[in-house]
C-alpha cells in the first residue's frame, strides 16, 4: 500500500509485521532445503537439526498471534491494513504448517537413514524441487505484494498433484515388485504426502496473497491434477 | 431552482435494496465565493443509517444541513441542485420549512435542550405543531419519546426538573427524544456523540440501532469506528466531493477509491 500513516508508529508496526512473516518463510523455506538434503544425502546430523529447529519456527509463529492481536486491539486496522494483519495471521498458520512437514520429513529421513537405499528415493527430489520452488515464489509474491506472482503460484498446485500421484504409482510398483521395499517405500510414500501437503499450504498462501492485495478471493476454479484416489462418481455402490 | 451540469459520478458500490427515502442530484454548495460542496449525488435509504464522512471542512456537515434546510439559516449560502424526501423537492418554494424540519429533525453535536424541564423539553415540538389534543394525548407523547430514546426509567420520578440538569449522555438523549417526539421521518445527527464519554456513546449508539427501526437517519461523525459500528452505508467526503459510497462493511474491508483507503487507514487527514 502506497503513502505513509499519519502516524509513523503505525507503519512500523506494519513493517515489523511483514519482516516476521519474511522471516519465518525464510526459515520453513530453509527447513524444507534441509530436510530433503537430509534424504538425499543420508545426513542424519542434518535431519536432527531440521527437527530441533523447527521449535523456532513456532516460536515465530507465536509472536506473530501475539503482534497481530496487538495490532487489532490498539490500531483498529481497516481496509488494506485490516486485511493485511489478518492475512499475517493465515500465513503464519500455513509456514508453521509447512514446517512441520519439513520436520516430518526430517524424522523419516532418520529411519531410512538406517536401512538400506531403494531406487525412488530418486524420485522424491523432484517433487522437492518443485514444491520448493513453490514456496519460494509465493513467499517473494507476498514481500513483493505481487497479486499475478500469487495465482501463478496458485495454478502451480496441478503440477505437483500430477508428480505425487505419479510418485505414488512408482512405489506401488516397487513395493509388489519386492516386499522387502515395502518399510522404505511406506516411509516415502509419506514424505510424498507430506511435501504434497507443503505445496497445498503454499497454495492457500496464494488465495491469502490475493485476498490482502485485491480484498476479493480468487473467483477461477483452480485446475486439479490427478488424484490418487478414485473419482467417487465412479465408485459402483455394490462394491 | 437551477440544476448545474453534473460531475462524474463518484464510485458507487452500494447493495442496498432499500427505498429511497432522500436523494439528492447534483448538489452544490456555495458560501459566498467558496464552492462547498461539489456535485453530489447521493440517495439516503429508508430504515437505515447512513454515515457521512470525511476530514474537517470536506462538506460532510453542509450536505447534512442541506437536508433539512439548515443551510438557509445562513447567510451567502446558496444550494444548486435538487433534494427529494420521498420524491416531493424540499426546495420547491411552495414548501414550508418548518414543517419540513417536523419531517427530518435534528440532533447536534452539542446537546441543546431547551432551559426549560424534561417534560417541557420533549412537549415542545408537539405543542407548537399541534400534534396532541389533550394533556393526556401529551403526556403520552412524552412517555413514548422519551422510552424510544432509551431515557425514561432514568428521569421519570424528575420530569419537572429541568433538562439542562442531566449528564452530557442523558441531555443528549433528551434531544433526540426531543426529535422524534414530533414523529420525524428522518434524523439528523451531527456529530452527535463527540461531545459524551464512551458509555453515553456507546448507549447513544445502541439508541441509533434501535431507530432505526421507525426513522431513517443520517449522521456525521469524526469517528470512524463509529461510522463502521452504527451505519449500514457510509459515505466518505474530501474537499466538497463525495469520493465513494457504498455498504459499510465494503467501505472499511475494502474501499475502491485510493482516496478513502488513505483517509479511513489513517494515511492522510
Amino acid at each position: 500500500m502506497a503513502g505513509e500513516h499519519t502516524v509513523r508508529s503505525y507503519d512500523e508496526e506494519l513493517s515489523h509485521l511483514t519482516n516476521l512473516i519474511a522471516r519465518m518463510g525464510g526459515l520453513a523455506e530453509a527447513q524444507l532445503d534441509s530436510a530433503v538434503q537430509a534424504l538425499i544425502k543420508r545426513d542424519s546430523d542434518l535431519a536432527s537439526k531440521v527437527i530441533a529447529a523447527d521449535a523456532k519456527v513456532d516460536e515465530i509463529e507465536h509472536e506473530v498471534h501475539s503482534f497481530t492481536v496487538r495490532l487489532l486491539a490498539l490500531r483498529q486496522p481497516v481496509a488494506h491494513d485490516l486485511r493485511m494483519i489478518v492475512g499475517a495471521l493465515k500465513i503464519s498458520g500455513d509456514l508453521e504448517r509447512i514446517a512441520d512437514y519439513a520436520a516430518n520429513v526430517a524424522k523419516r529421513a532418520l529411519v531410512l537413514n538406517q536401512i538400506p537405499p531403494v531406487k525412488p528415493t530418486a524420485a522424491v527430489p523432484r517433487l522437492a524441487r518443485l514444491v520448493q520452488e513453490i514456496v519460494k515464489e509465493v513467499l517473494d509474491a507476498f514481500v513483493e505484494q505481487d497479486r499475478d506472482k500469487a495465482v501463478k503460484v496458485w495454478k502451480q498446485d496441478e503440477e505437483v498433484d500430477d508428480m505425487y500421484t505419479s510418485l505414488f504409482r512408482e512405489l506401488i510398483t516397487y513395493m509388489m515388485e519386492d516386499p522387502r521395499n515395502i518399510t522404505a517405500c511406506i516411509h516415502l510414500m509419506f514424505i510424498a504426502k507430506n511435501i504434497e501437503r507443503i505445496g497445498d499450504h503454499a497454495t492457500n498462501i496464494a488465495e491469502t496473497i490475493h485476498f490482502l492485495v485485491q480484498g476479493t478471493p480468487i473467483r477461477e476454479i483452480r485446475p486439479k491434477g490427478e488424484s490418487v484416489l478414485p473419482d467417487p462418481s465412479q465408485i459402483s455402490r455394490d462394491n | 431552482m437551477q440544476i448545474s451540469s453534473g460531475s462524474p459520478f463518484p464510485q458507487n458500490t452500494e447493495t442496498s435494496p432499500g427505498v429511497r427515502k432522500v436523494t439528492a442530484e447534483d448538489v452544490n454548495v456555495y458560501y459566498g465565493e467558496k464552492h462547498a460542496l461539489k456535485s453530489v449525488c447521493l440517495d439516503v435509504y429508508a430504515n437505515e443509517v447512513t454515515a457521512l464522512i470525511g476530514p474537517s471542512g470536506c462538506g460532510k456537515s453542509t450536505f447534512l444541513r442541506c437536508l433539512n434546510r439548515m443551510n438557509d439559516l445562513i447567510e451567502g449560502a446558496r444550494v444548486v441542485g435538487r433534494i427529494t424526501l420521498d420524491g416531493e423537492d424540499i426546495y420547491d418554494s411552495r414548501l414550508d420549512v418548518v414543517q419540513l424540519r417536523a419531517r427530518i429533525g435534528m440532533v447536534f453535536q452539542k446537546p441543546n435542550p431547551f432551559p426549560k424541564s424534561i417534560f417541557d423539553n420533549v412537549a415542545y415540538g408537539p405543542r407548537i405543531h399541534g400534534l396532541a389534543q389533550s394533556s393526556g394525548d401529551l403526556e403520552e407523547v412524552v412517555v413514548t419519546s422519551l422510552q424510544r430514546a432509551g431515557l425514561y426509567e432514568e428521569v421519570k420520578d424528575r420530569l419537572g426538573e429541568p433538562g439542562t440538569g442531566l449528564s452530557g449522555g442523558q441531555q443528549q438523549r433528551l434531544c433526540i427524544a426531543r426529535a422524534i417526539a414530533v414523529s420525524p421521518e428522518v434524523i439528523l445527527m451531527d456529530e452527535p456523540c463527540s461531545a459524551l464519554d464512551p458509555i453515553a456513546t456507546a448507549k447513544v449508539e445502541e439508541l441509533i440501532d434501535e431507530l432505526r427501526e421507525n426513522y431513517t437517519i443520517v449522521i456525521v461523525t469524526h469517528s470512524m469506528q463509529q461510522a463502521a459500528r452504527v451505519s449500514q452505508r457510509t459515505a466518505f467526503f474530501h474537499l466538497g466531493e463525495l469520493i465513494e459510497v457504498g455498504d459499510t462493511e465494503q467501505i472499511f474491508t475494502n474501499p475502491q477509491q485510493k482516496l478513502t483507503q488513505g483517509y479511513i487507514t489513517g494515511r492522510f487527514g
